[in-house]
Order: C-alpha cells, then structure tokens, then sequence
C-alpha cells in the first residue's frame, strides 16, 4: 500500500466526525457514548480489493446483459407450445420457464451488482443530520392564525349566515345527483329470488347427459345433478337461472327418512333439494352415502337428506329447500311446482 | 448584468450538458432547492426497513405486468366456445374474460410469465404490507409525528386486499367465480337493503352478464389510483419527516444516523428493487400460480374441492367458515346474522389495529415526538396487543383453512372448527398474557445485564474452592442502549377531592383512561430499569457476581 493510500485512509478515521458533539458527563455510566468509531472496510485501505469489488460488480451487470440477450432469444427461439420436463419441477411451459428464468437472472444481477457497489466501493461512513420539530414555531403559528382571522373575516363567510347556509345546502344536494344515476345499475329486487325454473310438470333433466330421468337411473348411494327441462347452455340467461335452478337427487330408503314431508315429497325414497347451499350460495358436491349426508366444499355446512335436509354443521342457517317431486304417466320424473322456498342464501325479504 | 459576476458568466459558457438541462429544471422546477434538502437526505439502515421498500417495488412490478395485461385481456361475460390450442378446453362454453386469459396463457408468448408475475407480485405485496405494518407496530414507529402516515400505510394495505380480489375475480374461472358468488351472499345477508346492493352490483341477478365489465375499471383504475396517491403520500411523508432508527450509539431525537440518498441509499434502494423483480421473475417461472386453465371456466351449479381464496382474504374466510349460522326470522323479514357478523367483524378487527396508534396516544397522554424506535420488549402491553391481534388473525386463517387442515393432517373438520371458534377469543388473552410475560422477562435481564455484566461462559475456581462464573462488564454502547428508553409515569386522575373538600367531577372515559394507562406504564408492567446508583454500588463492590 503506498504511503498516499494510508494518509487517505487516515483522513477517515473518526476523530473528524460528529461523534464529539455528544455530551458525555465522566460520571454518568449510561451516556450515550456517540457514534461508534468508522472502521475501514479492506476496499477503503487496498486498492486491489477494491479493484477485485470493481470487477465483481461489473461481471454481474455482465451476467445481466447475456441474460437479457439470452431472454430475446428464448422468446423468438422457442415455440410458445412446448413442454420440458424440469426436474423436480415436472412438466412445464419451456418459454415460460426459459423467459422467467432469464429475467429473474437480468433483473437480480443488476440489483446484486448495484449493492455489492454501493457496500464495498461507495462510501460505508455513517453520517448524523439533524432534525427539526415538525410543529411550526409559535410565532409562525399566531401568523398564520392571524392571516386566517384575516381572510375568514374578509370573506363574510361567520356574518353573512343566509349566504353560507344556502351554500352548505346546494352543496349538501348536489351529489345526489350522482346517487340519482346510479339507479340504473341494476333492477329492483322484486320477487326474483323467490322463483326458479322449476315449474309442475317440469320434467327433471339430467345435468351430464341433458336426458330426462327415471327412477330408476337413481342408484342408492349416489349423487345426481338435474336441472330443469328446457335449459340449456346456449340461452342467454342460463348462467343466471341455472345459479338458483340446480337439484341433487339421491335415492334413500323410504323407512330411513326421518322427516314426514320429506317423505311425502319424495318419490319411491328419491329426494330433490336445492344444490344451492343456504350459506353463501355454493353449489354443494359432496355426499356421504352411509349418513346421507351433504358438504359444501366452499365453507363446509353440512346438511342431513334424511331429515329434510337440516343443517346439522356448519355456518348455513337453514335447511335446504326441497323441490316435490313424482314420476308422470310416461315413467319420467318431473318436479310438481317450484320450490317452496327461495334457495340459496338468506335475505332482509325471505322471511 | 451588472450583479452577475465574471466568473460566473464565464463557467456558463462552458457548463457541461448536465449542468445545462438541470439549470434549464430549475428554473421551471426549482429542483436545485428541493436537491439541497433531499440529495444527501440520511437514511438509517436495518434490515427490516427494506420490508417497505419489498412492497414499493413489488406495487410497481404490479403496474408494469398489470399494464401489460390489460393489452390482451377482455373484461367481459359475453359466452363462447373456446377454439384455441388448449385441447382440454376445447368446444366448453366460457366467457371472454376467460377465454382471454387462456390465451394470455396460451398464445402470447410471455403472457403467462406476465400472468404469474402480477400474481405472485400481488401476495409479496400483501405479506410485504403485513411485516411491514408489524415492524412498524412492535417498534412503535407509529408514534406521533407519524400516525397519519401509518392511517396511509394500513388504507394501502385495506385496499391491496380488495385490490387483490378484484383481480383474481377477472379471469371469470371456477374458482373467483366460487368466491363471486361468495360476496353475493354478504351483500344479500345486509339487512334491509341488501337485495337492492346485490341486484344494482351484480345488474341484475347473480351473477348476470355485466359484473367482470364492472369489476375491471375498478381493479385496473379505481383502486390502483387511490392506491398510487396514498403511496405517494406515504413516501412524502417518509421523506418529511425523516426515518426513525432503532436506538443505539450516537442515536438520539434529534439526529438520524446513517447513509446519504446519494449515492449508498439510492444504489442499494435502487437495486433492491432488481433484487425483488428478478426473485418474482425467477419464482414465476418455476411456481405456477393461479392456473386457471385447470380450473375451468365458471358456472353457478359447478364447484371444486378445496376451494380457498389468495392468503390476504383468508382471515376473511376463516370468520365467514367458523360462524354459527344464526338467522333470525320475524315479522317476514330475515336477519342474516350468520354472514353478516363476520362480514362487520372483519373490518372491525383490521381496523382494530389502524386505529391502535390514536388509542395509544389517548392513553398514554404522550404529546412528544418519537424518532427513536422501541425494542418491543420496552412497550409489554403494546407487544402483547400486537401479538394478541396477530394470534386471531393466524386463528381464523386457520378457520379459512380448516378443509386443508382437516385433509392433510387427518383431522375432523368440525374438531377444527370448534377449536377455531374457541381459539379465537382464547388465544389471544392467552397470547397476551405469555408476551407480556416474556418482556418483563426480557426487560429484567437486561436490567441484570446492565448491573453485573454478561455472562462469558468461563467458570473460575477461587482459591477457597468457590466457583463463580465470571461476567463481562458491557461497554458503554450497550449500557447506553439497554438504559435509554424512557419509563413514564401513568396517568393520574388527580385527587377526587382538592384542597378545598370539593369534589371532583371525573368522567368515566378520564376512569378507563388512567386504568388502561396503568396497564400500559403501571407498576406491574414495567421492570424498573437499573438506576445510575444502582449501577454504581455495584460496580464499586467486590468484584463481579
């Protein structure tokens, strides 16, 4: 190291910082001693160990512009349908993989270049600033109080009480004209959440195969999903109506239901209720064939088929609606009317 | 002119270019001024300031992908039949907003990489703003001048949570489409006007054709604006008021200590933020996240095991999962108390903790400025509300999760639910307790470090046979350290009588606030920190013990 090396390394040392402007009372055990001493870091005092940071810090940003050449060839190189094996990955998306890749490599190298800078070759010397109460001083304060008296008073806004007053009720009024517009955001509630698709003499249609059912394609231990006859995917409003008309059918033993109605709405031990959970409205898709009963898989209300389907688990808060149900001359199942009950969650009108 | 001198006029003939185009700013901007002040404005380092900065730059990697998005993407309901190259897809029946982002997905190239680094840049951003507000929290840097700045930080993160759900809403799969349906029923558990909010929200009945339409100015601008102007609030804020530091060696009220902006804070800031978009970069091309594609589009009477929302919403779910079904049903009308309680809990517990910096004030009556941080161990009662909030929070993010928690560990789900129900009002009081425990404990150990040393690990034998371990007195930064934070008095209502037999007149609010001031400054919860005659007689003594 050359003597000029050294003399600068010694205008570093921590005599000249602000650590002296600390008090510090001999005989207090607790004063804060002030800044620690700086310590030199091997950059600050060798020139080949800052010179060895320099070429780190360049063969990073390096790193960084392949990696960025390397992404622009990936993306013109490699076909967007190809799929590679990434071991322990599996099999994956190669541009997504190469591309992400090679970012993340551009983007961390610069990032890692810029840090490794700023820690071994910027200045590591920590410096003290002063700071100021944030609250004005009480002459700024009166001042400004002052100036407001000003401009209050010449305003007449506390004399000239009819003007403000009026001015705070135009004010008042005038959003409500934005609260006007929005009115056309949607219809008027009405009775639509109490009316279905279902209707007597629809016919139950199966959900997969779009056929009518029959009793007999109900097997016991199993969950059918039906819909109303006349529905289907390409109607305008199928999302809609199919969001309140969805049925699960499951086949019981008529001596195992418990609830009375529920028999009588049943057919040959075959049940309809509402997909539609009571809770919040998701379709529920879980069976349990032992104890007939049904989960919803979003928040995992159970409900019992066998007792009219009462919530025995769960946040929902009451039981699912059951649609009736007979098999007509034609040996078809059909529901005789609509729900008795809205489905789905409850609501200020259900009542 | 004759003021201009020589000299000046001359070094403007041959100013270099930069010189000419900042002097060309400043004398539209005046950025000279505003250099004076910020171009060397300290900034003190410590690894958990950099957690702010994970979610400055991760809202930014948001903005450029999201930017990009909106390229490709087509926010709408209208249905039709996917054609494109994902055969598992084709001839099913979907919106466009789905099929969009199939072939975002699909066809672009590097649109799924743009895909999963918005999605994986938006849960860094979230967890970034939990740890963030939690540092902040357990080192009390809320403190006044900076509640505002915190009211800002928690707004932000409110808002990235709907932000967040508003995204992932778009796409229109199974999924999001699950959770739709979701927010259906809390707007239809709102007493009275609740079928009125979901017919306007949803244009009709759920879920209608116009609500992806809705729902995308609203993530793509509504929030994101909002959120910009309170970011930028929040970081004029940072900068006005100058960073807080942790306490130590040279540190005091009235200084910060630590790197200038330029050039040590600009290089590690700025390339921190190449570090955290090139570790979402690499991440997003070896985790997938949100495919949808395996999802499939969304129908009403359609849904898929183990359905969960992203993290932030959560502690949402878990409330919504773990809550009685209540309803109340009279006079025709319907109260929805089993949706609607937790859906007003929610909030309420969130803003629990927004508010918590103006509660404090008010109890501990303390009108000074803090720039130096607490070591949580110094504020028990503050630590342990911290904790106790974040204990229900984990709580109901268990309920959230209670499926998972039930498949994978083989459990009952109601065992879990039940035990979430209990934990969430147990869990916390008991958290409480054991982290207030935990700081007295802590604070007595510093005490005993401070008056007899550090305990070195050597064992001497005296000559009389007597074993002792020897302590290391601390040097004087850390004596400093473990002594400088302030011990206040709670606050006192005074005498009920005064010197005149009069009797006072004390409001109940003026009773809670001396009996919650006791609980923060009161004996019981505060080890009394070792005074400067304590240390000296025993440092005069014989030797360490």
């Amino acid at each position: 190291m050359s003597s000029h090396e050294i003399s600068e390394a010694e205008d570093k040392l921590p005599e000249e910082r602000g650590a002296a402007s600390v008090v510090r009372p001999a005989d207090d055990p607790f004063a804060d001693p002030g800044l620690p001493p700086h310590e030199h870091r091997k950059q600050d005092i060798d020139e080949r160990a800052a010179r060895r940071s320099e070429r780190t810090v360049a063969l990073l940003f390096t790193v960084s512009m392949l990696a960025t050449i390397a992404f622009i060839a990936a993306y013109v190189a490699l076909p967007v349908d190809k799929y590679i094996y990434v071991f322990p990955i599996g099999h994956i998306s190669a541009l997504n993989f190469a591309l992400g890749v090679t970012l993340g490599i551009a983007l961390f190298t610069i990032g890692a270049g810029a840090v490794h800078w700023a820690r071994t070759l910027m200045s590591d010397v920590e410096i003290a600033d002063e700071r100021h109460p944030i609250e004005a001083s009480p002459e700024v304060k009166s001042k400004v109080l002052e100036e407001f008296r000003t401009g209050a008073k010449e305003s007449g806004f506390g004399r000239r009480k009819l003007a403000r007053n009026t001015l705070f009720g135009a004010l008042a009024l005038v959003p409500l004209a934005g609260v006007v517009l929005l009115r056309d955001l949607g219809p008027l509630p009405g009775t639509k959440l109490r009316h279905t698709k279902w209707a007597k003499g629809k016919r139950l249609m199966n959900y997969n195969t779009m056929q009518p059912l029959r009793p007999e394609d109900i097997a016991v231990g199993s969950l059918t999903f039906a819909m109303p006859e006349g529905m289907s995917e390409e109607q305008h409003d199928f999302q809609t109506e199919i969001a309140k008309a969805a049925l699960m059918l499951v086949r019981l033993q008529p001596e195992n239901i418990k609830d009375k109605r529920e028999l009588d709405w049943s057919h040959e031990g075959i049940v309809a209720f509402s997909k539609i959970c009571t809770h919040v409205g998701c379709p529920i898709n879980l069976y349990e064939q032992q104890t007939h009963h049904v989960l919803c898989p979003c928040h995992q209300s159970t409900f019992d088929l066998s007792d009219g389907g009462r919530v025995i688990f769960g946040p929902a808060g009451h039981a699912l609606p059951q649609l009736r149900i007979r098999a007509n001359d034609q040996g078809y199942l059909e529901a005789m009317g609509d729900f008795s009950e809205p489905v789905g969650p409850a609501y200020w009108e259900r009542g | 002119m004759s003021t201009t001198s020589d000299s000046a006029a001359q070094r403007r003939g041959k100013a270099p270019a930069g010189e000419r185009v900042a002097d060309w700013a400043d004398g539209r901007l005046g950025i000279y001024s505003l250099a004076k002040a910020n171009m060397r404005k300290i900034f003190p380092d410590h690894w958990s300031f950099m957690l702010g900065e994970v979610c400055l730059y991760s809202f930014i990697i948001i903005i450029l992908t999201g930017v990009y998005l909106t390229l490709f993407f087509h926010p709408s309901m209208g249905e039709v039949t996917y054609e494109g190259p994902y055969v598992p897809m084709q001839g099913v029946r979907m919106s466009e907003a789905f099929q969009s982002t199939l072939d975002i997905s699909f066809e672009v190239r590097g649109g799924l990489l743009m895909r999963q680094i918005h999605h994986w840049a938006a849960l860094v951003f979230l967890a970034g703003m939990f740890t963030h507000m939690m540092r902040v929290f357990f080192t009390g840097a809320f403190r006044k001048p900076r509640e505002i700045n915190w009211l800002f930080g928690f707004l932000l993160f409110f808002l990235g949570m709907m932000t967040g759900f508003t995204g992932y809403s778009l796409p229109d799969d199974l999924l999001s489409g699950t959770g739709l349906r979701f927010i259906e029923g809390v707007f239809l558990s709102i007493p009275v006007v609740g079928t009125y909010i979901s017919m306007f929200v949803f244009g009709g009945e759920f879920p209608g054709t116009d609500l992806i339409a809705r729902l995308y100015p609203v993530h793509v601008l509504l929030l994101p604006g909002i959120m910009l102007g309170l970011l930028v609030a929040h970081l004029i804020l940072v900068f006005y008021h100058k960073h807080t530091q942790y306490p130590g060696a040279g540190k005091t009220e009235k200084n910060v200590v630590g790197m200038p902006l330029l050039p040590v804070y600009m290089a590690k800031a700025g390339g921190f933020f190449f570090l955290v978009f090139g570790v979402i970069a690499a991440l997003s091309a070896i985790a997938t996240i949100n495919p949808i594609w395996t999802i499939g589009p969304y129908r009403p009477d359609q849904v898929s095991t183990g359905a969960q929302p992203d993290w932030y919403m959560g502690f949402a779910e878990g409330l919504v999962r773990v809550m009685p079904g209540w309803e109340i049903t009279a006079w025709g009308h319907t109260l929805v108390l089993g949706v609607f309680i937790p859906i007003v809990l929610f909030p309420m517990v969130l803003f629990a903790i927004g508010l918590y910096p103006f509660i404090e004030s008010w109890i501990t009556g303390d009108k000074r400025e803090h720039h130096i941080l607490d070591r949580p161990r110094n504020a028990p009662t503050r630590t342990a509300f911290g904790v106790a909030w974040i204990t229900a929070y984990f709580v109901m993010l268990v309920g959230g999760g209670n499926d998972l928690w039930a498949t994978h560990f083989h459990l009952s789900i109601n065992s879990i639910t039940w035990f979430v129900r209990i934990a969430f009002f147990a869990g916390p009081v008991l958290a409480f307790i054991a982290t207030k425990r935990i700081c007295l404990g802590l604070q007595r150990r510093d005490k005993d470090k401070v008056l007899h040393g550090r305990e070195t690990g050597i064992i001497k034998r005296l000559p009389h046979g007597e074993f002792i371990e020897v302590h290391e007195p601390l040097a004087q930064e850390q004596l400093h350290m473990l002594t400088q934070h302030d011990q206040p008095e709670p606050y006192e209502i005074g005498p009920e009588v005064d010197e005149n037999g009069v009797k006072q007149k004390i409001k109940p609010s003026q009773r809670l606030r001396s009996k919650l001031s006791k609980g923060y400054y009161g004996g019981d919860n505060v080890i009394p920190k070792p005074t400067r005659e304590e240390y000296r007689e025993i440092t005069s003594g014989h030797g360490h013990h």
